[in-house]
């Protein structure tokens, strides 16, 4: 049946702290515009260049909140 | 988002009472247990895999327990509204709203919202959002309460509203009715779609027994149109009263309808079931009613 090693391992895995799984790197998407993002892995932030904000990764889970996340300065 | 019309519920005072909810939901889970144990068998009865499959608006880890349990289910995406709810072991997990469905076009095989979409304001919008998140042939199942669900409870706390302020402050959030939400998954751009109901029933000792259910699961009123004030005492007793003299079995126990719908529906693919394109008949219609054809544009015996 289908691959479950791509992003857990055993039945109840455990998050590493501050690690986010790289597979949901690929199919997130910015909740608000739906383009892609950036990952920041030093500020641990997924930065959204088209709605210009940075959303936070707590833990290892990506917070898709637009009221949560960093607003990015303009250039 | 304040400049959008009307927004029937405050999804800001539902997070924080999801949040205060949060120890004391186990005690109360019993209809997302339920609801979660249905959409497995459901997930079992269509004999295909689901590589990657989310669990959208998840309160707790239920629904992702009884998916993960599933041989033909890769790996579960849980989807909190805050990260709170996530208990260390769900993994991998994000945080998002349901209005706010943050995946890729065509990146998951199943999406799942177990008891969470009838506090959406915006529910063609997430159906929309979530389907084109699914892959081609991709499938979605939510449940959510029906129409009738709390009724008992709409009806006495109106009528004690009435007889004691001549008011009708809304109290009891409106739920969907099965019909719209066929026609909404089909506008959402969803194939054979399928809706249905299961109606059931919760008894308890006195409407207060049930408040306390209500407020235990984190869903006591969250409509913005709400009245901010407490209810007033008499009110409640008033209700409580109405409640047991129109809604008690003979046993003296009160009776609250709750109905679940299930709604399920693929994201289209050419494989699937559709209908002939017009034209594309290889046999006459009249021959198989046994009559004679009229010719489209002439009308039979000169009317």
């Amino acid at each position: 049946m289908a691959d479950k090693q791509d992003l857990t391992s055993g039945d109840r895995p455990r998050r590493a702290a501050g690690s986010m799984d790289p597979k949901l790197l690929e199919i997130l998407v910015c909740p608000l515009t739906k383009t892609v993002l950036e990952y920041d892995a030093g500020a641990q932030e997924l930065i959204s260049r088209a709605a210009r904000l940075a959303y936070p990764i707590r833990d290892g889970i990506p917070i898709m909140l637009p009221g949560e996340a960093r607003p990015l300065e303009d250039k | 988002m304040n400049d959008e019309p009307t927004q029937l519920f405050d999804r800001d005072l539902l997070r924080s009472r999801r949040l205060r909810a949060r120890d004391s939901f186990a005690g109360a889970d019993f209809l997302l247990r339920r609801a979660a144990s249905d959409i497995a068998e459901r997930l079992t009865a269509t004999l295909r895999d689901f590589p990657l499959a989310l669990d959208l608006g998840a309160r707790s880890s239920v629904m992702t327990d009884e998916l993960r349990g599933l041989d033909r289910i890769g790996t579960v995406i849980t989807a909190a509204p805050d990260i709170r709810l996530l208990s260390e072991d769900i993994t991998p997990a994000i945080v998002c709203d349901e209005e706010l469905v943050p995946f890729a076009p065509q990146s998951l095989d199943l999406v799942i919202s177990a008891l969470s979409l009838h506090w959406v304001n915006d529910l063609p919008g997430t159906l929309v959002q979530v389907r084109r998140a699914l892959k081609p042939d991709g499938l979605f199942i939510a449940a959510i309460p029906g129409g009738n669900t709390l009724t008992e409870l709409r009806q006495s706390l109106l009528a004690a509203d009435s007889e004691l302020t001549g008011g009708a402050p809304p109290r009891v959030s409106p739920f969907a009715d099965i019909r719209d939400l066929g026609a909404l998954l089909q506008r959402a751009g969803f194939a054979l779609p399928v809706v249905d109901l299961e109606p059931a029933a919760v008894r308890y000792d006195s409407m207060f027994a049930l408040l306390r259910d209500l407020r235990a699961m984190g869903g006591t009123n969250a409509l913005n149109g709400r009245d901010r004030k407490p209810m007033r005492r008499d009110i409640l007793m008033r209700a409580a009263e109405i409640y047991a003299e129109r809604f008690a079995d003979s046993d003296g126990r009160i009776r609250a309808t709750v109905e679940i719908i299930h709604l399920s529906g693929w994201a289209p693919h050419e494989s699937q079931q559709k209908p002939l394109r017009p034209g594309s008949a290889t046999a006459r219609l009249a021959d198989a009613l046994g009559t004679t054809e009229i010719p489209a544009g002439e009308k039979p015996h000169g009317v």
